[in-house]
């Protein structure tokens, strides 16, 4: 997890208990450290915040692991580390660490690794600052391992992670005169098998697909992805609820998701006009939009996952529920992450948005939702039917029943 | 930010507002309703965060409603240029108190203003989800008179308004409004330049010392990636640090 106040904390799978051996770990904090600072643009007199935007982990090659995190202007790579043995006999110093009089030194020893108490260290490996102007939404690494993309409102980046004083702009999108500004990126990926594919979303409800084989300059899409719009239920506010927010590939790389304000939408690559299945989160909140755009809450971005085998969706909403659609029974449910709803270990219980007229036991109106309770993030384990959700403040950690 | 389970009462001045909205020119109110969302558009274009750069992503979106508004409008013939001289000082006086007409008109009419062409909405009560203001919140029918005057002389066309927002804000926070509209490139130092294109010449943030650890050779061979870690520790070992 990343936190407003800059800090990654890493949580890690226990062993199972031998003596609960039907379910899994539990999840401890690993880490915990300071990934970004606030700092001071001089500039333009401005206030960088330390927010974390997002993290990425890279594929785990040896003991190690390692992080992209990024605020909105700056990508660090982190790399964390166990360390469990301590090496002893030094030559020029004492075991108290006092240094030893080198004239005093007869004969040399090969310093011995002992055990100690294991110790998780955390360290900046790769900085990669001063390339965005505007404000950092997305970071993705490539399947090529070696390259990633790092994405602000109006401009695409592509690094290679060992290099940090250089990068290569791979989209585009200013405008030669800003008062023309009318789109700006909202998120990217890199397709999951093919190392010269990515797409991004934009503030219109469009998607594009890009091919850096083509040319340097991805401006030009090789695939446009856009829902013609529902002449219907066009209101002042269907631009910015068409706004996507999110977008994930599936892990085969077949299907892409895209979240927009009240609903998530499966698009089939090989179709670029209309998604194969839309899915509404919250349609509930369409009668409300004024509202919500007043207290600003129709600019929330939340995101969305896919679980392990693409067989299931999942993305927050507000009162601290989340939203989980299986694709092939095309069941939904809505739970919710709060303490005073649920015990420890115990069934979560489905929760129903009662949209007028009377409402039943258990239901909850429209009217006394908390929208200050918002799940933005919500990742799914990529093996194991194991959900995080973070919930303001606490991230909570739910696992399907086993027997 | 919204009151849980509290119900809105059913205050009894709503006859006064009817009977002075009796001796004004009939505006739908959807016109009404539309000129509240332009002006709470407004608004929350010209709060700009003072500290902090503002929210492109949201800015733009904000922006591109009001110009859907005012298309709108001028399709209507409800829009009407004026000279810029007119405008002065009084346009910020009028966002602020349509800020407050918009939560009173709202709570009069019960109902969420959220136009919609061909509205085949049914406007449900969301009193409760309305912002609950202080007791005082004004609910005059004189503020609907003003504002029914206020706009006719204040609307310009859209780069007017828009405009005129650039000219206040300039007075209050230059580099504000810089962010939100125009080019940030400044003669001392051209981002673009700099960074478009295969040339980085940006400073390395600061990295700690550990830049000197990445491989000389331009592209990663399989020996340099392949631990790290275990390079850190013989060497820390050796040199004895």
């Amino acid at each position: 997890t990343g936190d407003k106040g800059g800090r990654v904390v890493i949580f890690q799978r226990e062993q199972e208990n031998k003596s609960r051996p039907h379910s899994r770990g539990e999840y401890n904090v690993y880490s915990t450290f300071q990934s970004h600072e606030p700092e001071f643009d001089y500039l333009k007199s401005l206030e960088i915040e330390e927010k974390i935007n997002k993290i990425r982990w890279l594929p785990q090659q040896n003991a190690a692991h390692f992080l992209l995190s990024t605020n909105d202007k700056t990508i660090k790579l982190w790399k964390i580390s166990e360390r469990d043995k301590r090496a002893e006999g030094y030559n020029l110093k004492d075991e108290d660490g006092r240094l030893r009089d080198p004239f005093r030194i007869t004969a040399l020893r090969v310093p011995i690794l002992k055990p100690m108490d294991l110790m998780v260290e955390a360290s900046p490996r790769r900085i990669f600052a001063n390339a965005h102007t505007y404000h950092i939404n997305s970071i993705s690494v490539n399947s090529d391992h070696e390259t990633y993309l790092s994405a602000d409102d109006l401009r695409i980046n592509l690094w290679h992670l060992e290099i940090t004083d250089r990068s290569f702009n791979i989209v585009d999108i200013k405008p030669a005169n800003m008062e023309e500004l009318t789109e700006v990126i909202t998120a990217a990926e890199f397709h999951p098998h093919q190392c010269n594919v990515f797409v991004y979303s934009s503030s219109k409800g469009t998607i594009r697909l890009c091919d850096m084989r083509s040319s340097a300059l991805c401006d030009r899409h090789s695939k446009f992805f856009e829902e013609p719009e529902d002449p219907s239920s066009r209101s002042f506010f269907s631009e910015i609820i068409s706004s996507i927010s999110d977008v994930k590939f599936s892990h085969s790389g077949r299907y892409m998701m895209t979240r927009d304000y009240l609903s998530v939408k499966v698009w089939d690559l090989n179709m670029e006009s209309r998604p194969v299945e839309t899915h509404q989160v919250h349609e509930y909140l369409r009668s409300k939009l004024c509202s919500l755009y007043e207290n600003d809450c129709i600019f929330d971005k939340f995101e969305c996952c896919w679980n392990g085998s693409d067989s299931a969706i999942m993305t927050g909403s507000y009162n601290n529920f989340f939203r989980m659609f299986d694709r092939d029974t095309r069941r939904d449910v809505t739970l919710e992450a709060s303490r005073e709803s649920s015990k420890p270990r115990a069934s979560l219980k489905p929760r129903k948005v009662c949209t007028g007229g009377k409402r039943k036991k258990d239901e909850i109106s429209v009217d006394s939702l908390d929208f200050n309770k918002k799940i933005l993030h919500t990742a799914w384990h990529p093996a194991d039917n194991v959900i995080a959700v973070a919930a303001t403040n606490n991230l909570y950690i739910f696992q399907d029943k086993i027997n | 930010m919204f009151a849980r389970g509290l119900k809105r009462k059913c205050v009894g001045h709503e006859e006064d507002v009817e009977g002075a909205l009796a001796g004004l020119k009939t505006v739908s109110s959807y016109s009404l309703q539309r000129q509240s969302l332009l002006d709470m558009s407004l608004v929350k274009l010209q709060l700009c965060h003072m500290l902090v750069e503002p929210n492109l992503c949201r800015s733009v979106l904000i922006a591109n409603t009001v110009r859907q508004i005012q298309e709108e409008m001028t399709q209507d013939g409800t829009w009407r240029a004026v000279a810029p001289q007119a405008a002065g000082r009084a346009p910020l006086d009028r966002l602020v108190s349509t800020e407050i007409l918009c939560r009173a008109a709202w709570e009069q009419e019960g109902a969420c203003p959220a136009p919609g062409l061909g509205d085949g909405h049914t406007q449900g009560p969301v009193s409760d989800l309305c912002p609950v203001t202080s007791a005082q919140a004004p609910r005059h029918p004189q503020s609907s008179v003003w504002e029914m005057d206020g706009p006719r002389e204040n609307r310009g066309s859209f780069h007017k308004s828009l405009d005129q927002i650039f000219e206040t804000l300039e007075t209050k926070n230059p580099s504000c409004m810089e962010e939100l509209f125009s080019d940030v490139d400044s003669p001392y130092y051209d981002l673009d330049t700099v960074l478009t294109g295969m040339m980085g010449g940006a400073r390395p943030g600061p990295c700690e010392g550990l830049e000197g650890l990445a491989p000389a050779t331009p592209g990663p061979s399989a020996s340099c990636k392949s631990d790290l870690g275990e390079l850190d520790h013989v060497v820390e070992i050796l040199v004895e640090t």
